[in-house]
Parts: structure tokens; C-alpha cells; sequence
């Protein structure tokens, strides 16, 4: 399949009308590349509408364990500009904010050096944030712009007029105010146009990044990337917000939110990680859950409280304790983190529900030394 | 249409005083943790009055009585 | 106005002004308590909060009395600028001036406190913190003013009041070891 927001541009941006542009967007059922898969043309709808619009890319991805939007970013930067610029024309914004994590230098300059490149009459900027797992959340970004923590508040950017769209969906945008949205739903399934970037780690030959056409089946993706390593065990998809999957159930399934369902799972933020036979779901989950505990923002008290207990009660596999925990945490924040981190720990509890009955009899199916799933370590808010 | 009233919690403003789970049994219960969970149910005429009291009485003003379309 | 001679008014106006600080004293106890999320099977915490607003209110009508009571005194010889802002005195030093700025300092508090939803929970709070610079100032007006200095029932009512904020100071002290989640880890 050849590439789509990874290749190299061809032919400059074309300077099309807004309602033109926007039509174009509607017509192309272009959704948001960031996790939650909100429909683009909405959220442009919605803040075309407001007066001094400002379009923020969010190239932060907190996600450990997704690195999509990085290596985007140092790849095609201008392209993902491009989609910032139409995403301008469209909302009638003047400014042009990028977010991307603090520590990836390489990401950063590479934005840089393309920005410094364009004189589109836009003003643009470059803002480095904390890499912490809720930073990128939409109004958490908005907060620490605004010059407070990174951490999420009760209002919606949308309703302040302030765009705040992943990368790869403005990379996605800039294609398709090029070639149409007829091109655009070339590829992928008729409810889930287009293609997407995947991060693939794991028990793959060569763990990484590439571009896939949504409803490839997943074997097919994982070819990609050198094929299968190891025995499989489960597979993570979606994330740390994300649902494990049997191997046996996911490997046979394509790549799309609608065959995803049926197992509760979505797509999420394009992560799937694929855990070794020789790997211990039970013990690399719980490390994730208690990442996901220290990375709350310490805001709504059923969060703090809930995640470090439903921490503690993977790490002593208190199945009951966690069943009673779940109603209690999962709705009750300010944002999506409980409820990623509730699913995250229930699809756990139910995929290795054999290995939780072989921990209490005191063995482990487990013998890797080292850490599958990658955690971040950033510990500040601002 | 009929307008139903929703009872709901800003989760960063509570800081789990409680107070409205004691001026709200019917409704409120709190969690162990102490924070308040929110009813599912609208809430209905006669509990209304009550309802609005414990918004105001919260100590953070963290409560919330919504108009939904039903 | 018209300065009274009458020794009732000189009597109302101490009196006045002892209970103002005795209930002012259980206004901070029950602020304090309120924070504390204090609760008994008999005392529910929405109980204290209200007792702590009542009290407030009704501490604000002694004050009230003990003001207009000091200014109508014709042995006192209060102004009305001296009753209001912290200004030395003649007669009274820098006693009189506590009062009147632990009158100024609660005024705030309670002006805010009355319109508390409209604004934002930090400046309410950062407001309501002038209490624990009131009350001392008020003590120490009442203690220092010396109209009743030596009188043995002001002394042990002094003692008894500065003793239970003392205490009340303490326990709210302790809740720093078991904060709540907005204290919690995650400093901003």
C-alpha cells in the first residue's frame, strides 16, 4: 500500500474557500486520530462558529506505548502544517499552536526547522509539554497553554473556540484539501475511511510505526512488521485505555472498530501491542495500572482513591475487590482516565482469568526477565 | 417535551465534605472513599426543594441541577 | 452624634463586646471543625457548617452593638474613623485600632462569603483566611483595650477562649499529615 500521510508532499497546499473545505471534510467522514474518533467536520463546524479561533496540534501523545504522532511529526512535518493551516482557514484562526512532548528534541526541531521554512501569514508557535499520560487530553493541553498545569478542567476547548485536533488527523486534512474526499475514501471501509498509523510492539520482528489501511486484517498488519516473533499470548489494543484480547481472537480480525466491538475493544489510539507467550499478563498489567494510578491528575478524589485501589487489588489479584470497584470509579472524573484505566484493569481480569487462577496456586506462566509494555517516567505538570 | 432535573457533581470543585449526602439520603450516597455519587434517576418533584438546598449548602458549590429534555 | 452619659451604654458596650469574642471564638472552632469534616452520630457535618454561619451572623449583631454602643459613649470617645480603620489613639494606643482592623478583616470574609458564587473558589478561600488574622486581632483589642483588665471573670474568659483556639489550631494542623486528594502527590 503506498503511504499516504507518510509520503513526501508533491504538489503545494491549494488555496481552496472555507465552505468548500469544509464540505470537502463532511464528505470525506474523516474522525479524529487522536483516540476517541470524533467526526472532524463537527468539531470544525463548531468552532468556525466562534469569534478569535485559535488551532492547537496535538503532537503530544502521552500514550507510552504509541509513537505514532512522533514519528509523523519528524517525517512529514510539513504536511501535518498543511492540515493546520486548512484547519485555520477553515475556523478563521490566526494562531497556530503545535504541542508536542518535552523530550523528544528530534520531533521538536524537525517542527521547527519546517515551520521556520513557511511564511504563510499564520502565527505559529512550538510548545513543549510534560510527558505525562493526561497532558494531551484536550482541555488539559488547553489548561497549560493558558499557563496553568497540564492537567484537564470541566470546560470543552470546542465550546471556546479553540480547535484542538491530533496531528495525524490534520496530516489527514492536508491530504484531503489536495485530493478530495472521493480519494480520501479510496482506502479503508465504507464506515471507516481512510488509512491510519499503528504502532506495533511486542513479539513482532520490528516493532515501529507504519501506515495501514483501516480493515486490513490484523495478521496482514503485523507482516508489516516482520511478522510474529514469538508465540502469542494476548494482544493490547487501543492503548493503556485500551482492551486485552485473546491472540487467537484478535489476530484473526481486521483492523477496524467495527469488528472490534463484539470484544469491547476499539481502536483507541492505534496501539497494539503484542504480549509473548513467555510474558505474564498479569504482572505487565499491573505495572501499567499503577502507572495509570501515579498518572492521575489528582483532581476528583473517585480517581485518586480508585486507581491506587484498583492498583493494589491487581497486584494481590483481588478479583472480587475489583468488581466492586469498577461502578465506583469508571464516569466519576473529570475526564476519560478512570474510565480507560477501569477498562483497561476489567479486560485484564477477564483475558487471563486463567493465569489469575494458576497465580493463586502459587505458579506463573511468566519467564520473561525483562518488561513488555513501556511506561513513561516525566513527573511534571507543567 | 417534558424537562426532567439532573443532579450532578463537578468532580475537581468536591473535595468529599459530604455535606449533601446528608441533606440528600434519598439520592446521594458516598462512596468509601467519601466522595459523593451522583443519582441516576432524575430527580423527582417532591425531592426538589431538598435537592436545591443541598446545592446551595454545598461547601465547594460543586453541585449542580440540570434541566435535561426528556 | 449625640455622646450619652448614661452608664448603661458603658456596660453594654464591654458586654457586648465580650460576647462577640466568645462567639466569635466558636465561629473558628466550628470553621475549623467544618474543614475537618467533623462528624457525630448526633452532629451531622451540614449541622456544623450551618451553626458555623448562624453564629457568624448573630456574632455579627453583638458586634454590631458593641460598636454603636462604644460610639454613643460619651466616656469612651470612640470616632467613627477610629471605629472603622486601624488608626492610633490618644486614650487607647494601638488597641482600639486592632479592633477595627479585625473589623475590617471579617467584613471582607463575610461580604465574600455572602457572595461567595460569584467567584472563583481561590479567592473565596484566600479571603476567608483573613479569620485566623481577625480573631487575634480581636483578642488582643479585647485583652489590651484594658477596661476590664483586671476584672478576674474577663481574664478567665480571655484564658478559656485563647485555650480552645489553641487546641482547635492543633487538631486542624493534624489534617496536614492526612490530606485530601487535592494536597495529594500531584503538586501543581
Amino acid at each position: 500500500m503506498s503511504a499516504r500521510v507518510l509520503a513526501p508532499i508533491d504538489t503545494p497546499l491549494p488555496r481552496r474557500r472555507r465552505a468548500e473545505l469544509l464540505a470537502e471534510i463532511e464528505a470525506s467522514g474523516l474522525t479524529g486520530r487522536g483516540g476517541a474518533a470524533f467526526p472532524t467536520a463537527v468539531k470544525l463546524a463548531a468552532v468556525a462558529r466562534t469569534r478569535n479561533a485559535v488551532v492547537v496540534a496535538n503532537g503530544t501523545e502521552g500514550e507510552p506505548a504509541s509513537w505514532k504522532d512522533k514519528v509523523l511529526l519528524a517525517e512529514n512535518p510539513h504536511l501535518v502544517v498543511d492540515g493546520a493551516m486548512v484547519a485555520a482557514r477553515i475556523v478563521g484562526a490566526r494562531r497556530l499552536i503545535f504541542a508536542v512532548g518535552r523530550e523528544n528534541r528530534t520531533v521538536r526541531k524537525r517542527l521547527e526547522r519546517a515551520l521556520a521554512q513557511r511564511s504563510d501569514g499564520f502565527d505559529c508557535f512550538v510548545e513543549a509539554v510534560p510527558d505525562r499520560f493526561v497532558a494531551g487530553e484536550e482541555s488539559a493541553l488547553v489548561n497549560l497553554l493558558n499557563g496553568g498545569p497540564a492537567k484537564p478542567t470541566m470546560q470543552k476547548p470546542y465550546q471556546r473556540g479553540v480547535l484542538v485536533q491530533n496531528v495525524e488527523t490534520l496530516a489527514n486534512l492536508g491530504l484531503i484539501a489536495r485530493y478530495g474526499a472521493e480519494w480520501f475514501r479510496e482506502r479503508g471501509t465504507a464506515d471507516e475511511p481512510g488509512t491510519v498509523l499503528v504502532t506495533v510492539l511486542g513479539a513482532v520482528r520490528s516493532p515501529g510505526v507504519a501506515e495501514v489501511e483501516l480493515g486490513t486484517p490484523m495478521r496482514e498488519v503485523l507482516q508489516r512488521f516482520g511478522g510474529l516473533s514469538a508465540l502469542p499470548n494476548a494482544v493490547l489494543v487501543g492503548g493503556y485505555f485500551g482492551t486485552w484480547m485473546r491472540a487467537h481472537d484478535a489476530l484473526d480480525l481486521p483492523l477496524a472498530d467495527a469488528a472490534l466491538k463484539p470484544f469491547g475493544a476499539s481502536l483507541g489510539a492505534r496501539s497494539i501491542v503484542v504480549l509473548p507467550q513467555d510474558a505474564c499478563g498479569l504482572a505487565e498489567s499491573a505495572r501499567v495500572a499503577r502507572y495509570l494510578a501515579e498518572e492521575s491528575a489528582g483532581q476528583c478524589g473517585p480517581c485518586v482513591f480508585g486507581l491506587a485501589a484498583m492498583a493494589d487489588a491487581l497486584e494481590t489479584l483481588d478479583v472480587d475487590r475489583l468488581r466492586r470497584l469498577a461502578p465506583q470509579v469508571s464516569g466519576r472524573g473529570a475526564c476519560a482516565h478512570p474510565n480507560g484505566a477501569t477498562r483497561f484493569v476489567a479486560s485484564a481480569v477477564e483475558v487471563f482469568a486463567d493465569e489469575i487462577a494458576r497465580h493463586h496456586a502459587g505458579r506463573c506462566t511468566g519467564s520473561a526477565c525483562s518488561p513488555v509494555l513501556p511506561l513513561g517516567a516525566s513527573r511534571e505538570w507543567r | 417535551m417534558e424537562m426532567s432535573m439532573k443532579l450532578r457533581v463537578n468532580p475537581i470543585l468536591c473535595d468529599g465534605y459530604g455535606h449533601c449526602a446528608e441533606l440528600l439520603p434519598e439520592l446521594v450516597e458516598l462512596d468509601e472513599w467519601g466522595y459523593p455519587i451522583m443519582p441516576r434517576e432524575p430527580v423527582s418533584r417532591s425531592l426538589e426543594p431538598a435537592a436545591r438546598h443541598a446545592v446551595k449548602m454545598c461547601p465547594r458549590l460543586a453541585l449542580s441541577l440540570e434541566k435535561r429534555a426528556r | 452624634m449625640r455622646s450619652l452619659n448614661n452608664p448603661i451604654i458603658w456596660y453594654l458596650m464591654r458586654g457586648s463586646g465580650v460576647v462577640t469574642l466568645i462567639l466569635f471564638t466558636g465561629v473558628v472552632v466550628l470553621g475549623i471543625a467544618t474543614t475537618r469534616r467533623f462528624r457525630t452520630a448526633r452532629l451531622p457535618r451540614f449541622v456544623t457548617l450551618g451553626l458555623h454561619r448562624s453564629v457568624s451572623l448573630l456574632a455579627m449583631v453583638f458586634l454590631g452593638i458593641h460598636i454603636a454602643t462604644a460610639l454613643a459613649d460619651s466616656y469612651a470617645k470612640v470616632s467613627l474613623a477610629q471605629a472603622l480603620l486601624p488608626l492610633p489613639s490618644a486614650k487607647y494606643g494601638l488597641w482600639l485600632g486592632m479592633g477595627a482592623l479585625s473589623l475590617d478583616l471579617l467584613a471582607a470574609v463575610i461580604v465574600t462569603s455572602l457572595l461567595r458564587h460569584r467567584m472563583s473558589q481561590r479567592v473565596w478561600k484566600s479571603v476567608h483566611w483573613l479569620a485566623y488574622a481577625s480573631w487575634p486581632l480581636a483578642f488582643a483589642h479585647s485583652v489590651g483595650i484594658g477596661t476590664d483588665k483586671a476584672a478576674g471573670w474577663f481574664l478567665d474568659t480571655g484564658v478559656a477562649c485563647a485555650g480552645l483556639i489553641a487546641v482547635t489550631l492543633v487538631w486542624r494542623l493534624l489534617a496536614l499529615r492526612n490530606p485530601y486528594p487535592k494536597y495529594l502527590g500531584a503538586a501543581s
